[in-house]
């Protein structure tokens, strides 16, 4: 089941990865993100974190990703053109994304004994309910930390009214 | 016995998720795309939490997870505001020509 899971929807995450790379059009990019953070979504479900995997197609499919789709459909961006610039983007991109891709996987296999394997639904120590454990650490320890976000949010959304108002 | 996925498997595909964001960052030219990659990153760094969280049986991978989630958020606000002005100044989205910085 959790080998199943983990292929599917980690294929899909992969294939919709790529997919945003090789797309001309940014709305087409803008829909494969949107296929990738549903799959890592089940796979947030199948490692034992259930509010994450609500919160992920809430926050990110449906709030971030719509607003991004907003942002495409108001300014009808088109196709992206062949510049110059892309080509010296060609050398350095694909390079420098295969070394950092070959340096963590290296890391991630050599540590491989130590990591250990996966169970479906995932258990914490000594806890009933998942959401009940991460409310009481975020309304307890971490109340603190809680609360700036909500100033750090207030700040984005005037920030972000300040700088998209036409100016007169 | 169900057939069981190492955790090493987990990272690695956020690992795959993770250089294809960094990829997409360096070679597309549309700043909206661009943006999208660095969302992609995000993701992945999400997953490797989530996995150790499972590893180790705590929570508080998990507690980081939606304190990115905020901050992307947040992030995601301000920078297509950030976009929308340049596009209305500059009349383009092509990074290549959004250079006024240069000198």
């Amino acid at each position: 089941m959790q080998l199943a899971l983990f292929l599917i929807f980690g294929g899909l995450a992969v294939a919709g990865a790529l997919n945003l790379l090789l797309q001309r059009h940014p709305i087409n990019s803008a829909l494969s993100l949107v296929v990738v953070m549903m799959s890592l979504a089940v796979l947030y479900w199948s490692l034992g974190a259930e509010f994450l995997a609500a919160s992920q197609v809430i926050v990110y499919s449906g709030a971030i990703m719509v607003f991004f789709v907003f942002v495409i459909m108001l300014l009808n961006a088109g196709e992206e053109e062949r510049t110059t610039g892309s080509r010296a983007a060609y050398l350095v991109g694909f390079p420098g994304a295969a070394a950092i891709f070959c340096l963590l996987s290296f890391v991630f296999l050599s540590e491989r004994k130590a990591l250990g394997y996966t169970n479906i639904g995932g258990y914490l120590n000594h806890v009933t309910s998942n959401i009940s454990e991460i409310s009481t650490i975020l309304f307890t320890k971490l109340l603190l930390p809680f609360e700036v976000t909500s100033i750090l949010i207030l700040v984005a959304i005037l920030g972000a009214v300040v700088l998209a108002r036409k100016e007169q | 016995m169900l057939p069981q996925v190492p955790i090493a498997a987990y990272l690695i595909l956020a690992a795959v998720l993770f250089s294809t964001g960094v990829a997409a960052f360096l070679i597309k030219r549309n700043l909206i795309t661009i943006f999208m990659s660095i969302e992609l990153m995000l993701n992945a760094v999400n997953l490797t939490f989530v996995a150790f969280a499972h590893m180790w049986h705590q929570v508080s991978g998990q507690i980081f997870v939606f304190f990115v989630m905020v901050v992307a958020a947040a992030e995601a606000a301000v920078g297509l505001a950030i976009i929308i002005a340049i596009f209305r100044t500059r009349e383009t989205l092509n990074v290549d020509q959004i250079d006024l910085m240069k000198s």
